[in-house]
């Protein structure tokens, strides 16, 4: 089932009832999810991700727009007609009930001609248990059971009426690094196994980037940039996205254009032929720097970081808008620069460069 | 060793108040309860055995009280837990007027007991002057005149059960309502999403959620009522046997201080049966509540 959100809106009053202004918390998002794709929300705490979910799933009532189900129009609907499945960020299991009265508690919401027989239910969660591989824990009550296991059993519990959608709201962001890994793992094979469309919500790049079909990143309720993950890595359309995505962070410098070059300083770094000159932010990937004893940026040397696939070269620059610049070198260049000081050239698909006043990406 | 000695030295001003406060006049009851023909003034008695047993079970006065303490506690238990439970439940659903409603289910709490008793008695008393307000109501409905109470049993009764149930209620509706606040709002949420019918999320949820907090005052409840006295006494004057409404406590009280006082030994009996009354509904509620109270 394909979710259309049109010009969808919602505004809160003020916490502090003396302001009168409102919190725009989703403004204006105007796009597709289509059908049985996995979808990451993404954005930094508090840019009202957690409310586009809440407004997909009946929660929250948009403040204007609309929200379709197919081509139902379904934001008049509570939630319960919907047929979403929403998984909590700290699972909201009933402490009081079984892991299979649990998952078995939606099933018994049905009525009228939908309504289930004992075995009918049973098989039903049989099969959300095995596609969550929590066959033998059925017995168990919530709190004899790690993290993991927990949130295997609220994703079963979702799934066990068959939504249309399916939204999880943070899903990994309460278990360990490890468990992280391994659960969204499994949560890329379940959704490729049952094929419904699913929302997320994190504020992990990393775990957007790595399962989503397609990532919609956000700030402040505004929609940034839409795409599949590595077109926007490779493309981001703005400094928040381009800075938003990647571990190490891109690395930014105060640039300018001066007769079609990119200059950090007074070093031209890259060509950008044809661009009126004007003062840029320049935006490099932490893979971007090639050690280069006669490349045209000099940086103050630091120290290296060996992680054994590669290694992570620490330095500075005077015009470097954060504090100690990362470059990702591979393991077999071996360099700790000369005079205190090492020398980078850079690769020209990994440098971004944005308008200092909007922020916005020039394409080179 | 010193520091054993500490430890008891600590210890001592409570294992002493304890002791004679509450150890020996203890013991001091099962003495009672099993010398016959104890004389209060000579501090003799001539036997021991079960006769004071025996006695109080063939009293007509203790078979009377032990039928209305029984009534009181089968009807204002459940009927006052369930009621709170209700206006809690409404209690924390409403938004606007809350802070009135809670002040005003909380009045009787702090209201003092003369001023109830004198409201009860302008509700139901019969006088030269009135008929009683709820009486009044009763013939304006074409009904007959009924003193509530100097009457008929059943209307003594509805009287006293009704005080019972309206002073207890307070109390429960503060613990429920906060017993509810307590319910993480996700788990209704969750529900809602499920397309969770109503009573199902009061029964299914919310229910096994604070039965930890119902079982609390079901128990107190029980106890509380097996041991009503003062209310009885507030209604119906200090002679409760001859208007026929006496309690277990009333009737101990009655044989050691009464007008025909002077009877400890069947006093400590009567106590002693009483104590085994709830000693087993409160063992039967345990095990009840081990299989339907959810323990976080």
């Amino acid at each position: 089932m394909k979710v259309v959100l049109e010009h969808v809106t919602k505004r809160f009053p003020n916490r502090n009832k003396k302001i009168k202004e409102y919190v725009i918390a989703v403004n204006d998002f105007d796009f597709e999810i289509p059908d049985g794709k996995l979808i990451g929300l993404l954005g930094p705490s508090g840019c009202g991700k957690s409310t586009a979910l809440n407004l997909i799933c009946g929660l929250e009532k948009p403040t204007n727009g609309r929200i379709f189900f197919g081509d139902t129009d379904v934001t008049e609907l509570p939630p319960q007609h919907r047929g979403v499945g929403l998984v909590f960020q700290n699972y909201a299991l009933y402490p009081h009930l079984t892991v299979r009265e649990n998952i078995r508690f939606p099933l018994e919401n049905f009525r009228g001609d939908k309504k289930l027989s004992k075995e009918e239910m049973e098989a039903k969660v049989q099969e959300a248990a095995r596609l969550v591989q929590i066959q033998e824990l059925l017995d168990r009550r919530p709190n004899e059971m790690s993290g993991g296991q927990q949130q295997r059993v609220a994703i079963a519990r979702a799934l066990v009426k068959r939504p249309q959608v399916l939204l999880l709201d943070e899903p990994l962001s309460n278990l360990d690094a490890r468990l992280r890994l391994q659960t969204r793992e499994e949560l890329k094979r379940i959704q490729l196994e049952t094929g419904i469309t699913t929302v997320f919500v994190t504020h992990d790049q990393e775990e957007a980037m790595s399962i989503c079909d397609t990532i919609v990143v956000m700030k402040d309720g505004v929609l940034q940039q839409m795409g599949e993950p590595q077109k926007i890595y490779d493309e981001p359309v703005n400094l928040f996205v381009a800075s938003f995505l990647g571990t190490p962070q891109i690395n930014t410098f105060t640039g300018k254009i001066r007769d079609g070059k990119i200059y950090i300083g007074d070093s031209a770094v890259l060509d950008a032929k044809g661009h009126a000159d004007e003062d840029v932010y320049v935006s490099i990937r932490p893979e971007g720097f090639v050690v280069d004893e006669n490349g045209p940026l000099e940086c103050e040397f630091l120290n290296r970081e060996v992680m054994g696939r590669d290694t992570s070269y620490v330095a500075r620059h005077p015009l470097f808008t954060g504090e100690n610049i990362r470059a990702i070198i591979p393991s077999e260049v071996i360099s700790t620069g000369k005079d205190g000081k090492i020398r980078f050239s850079l690769k020209p698909s990994k440098v971004h460069v944005f308008d200092e006043n909007t922020t916005e990406r020039i394409i080179l | 060793m010193k520091k054993n000695l500490t430890a008891w030295l600590c210890l001592l001003p409570a294992i002493a108040f304890l002791g004679v406060f509450m150890v020996y006049p203890l013991v001091d009851v099962l003495i009672y309860s099993f010398e016959e023909g104890y004389n209060f003034a000579s501090q003799t008695f001539w036997g021991t055995g079960l006769y004071n047993y025996s006695y109080v079970l063939h009293d007509p006065y203790f078979i009377q009280a032990l039928k209305n303490t029984f009534i009181i506690v089968i009807i204002t238990v459940p009927l006052s837990t369930g009621i709170a439970l209700l206006i809690s439940l409404e209690l924390s659903s409403i938004k606007a007027l809350r802070d009135f409603f809670q002040t005003v289910y909380f009045l009787p709490y702090v209201t003092n007991t003369l001023a109830v008793g004198l409201v009860f008695m302008i509700l139901f008393k019969k006088t030269a002057y009135s008929d009683g307000l709820v009486s009044l109501l009763i013939q304006l409905f074409g009904g007959p005149s009924v003193d509530f109470i100097d009457g008929p049993y059943w209307a003594k009764m509805f009287v006293m059960c009704f005080y019972t149930i309206w002073i207890v209620m307070p109390f429960k509706i503060l613990i429920l309502t906060s017993a509810l606040a307590s319910v993480n709002p996700m788990f209704y949420k969750a529900a809602e999403v499920d397309a969770t019918p109503k009573w199902r999320i009061f029964y299914k949820i919310t229910l096994p959620m604070i039965s930890p907090m119902v079982f609390y005052l079901v128990i107190t409840g029980f106890i509380g009522a097996f041991k009503a006295y003062s209310d009885e006494v507030a209604l119906f004057g200090t002679d409760l046997n001859a208007a026929g409404m006496n309690t277990i406590v009333g009737y101990v009280y009655d044989m050691l201080y009464g007008n025909s006082g002077g009877y400890p030994s069947y006093a400590s009996a009567a106590a002693l049966i009483l104590f085994a009354i709830v000693f087993t509904i409160t063992t039967i509620n345990l095990m009840v509540s081990r299989k339907t109270v959810y323990y976080q």
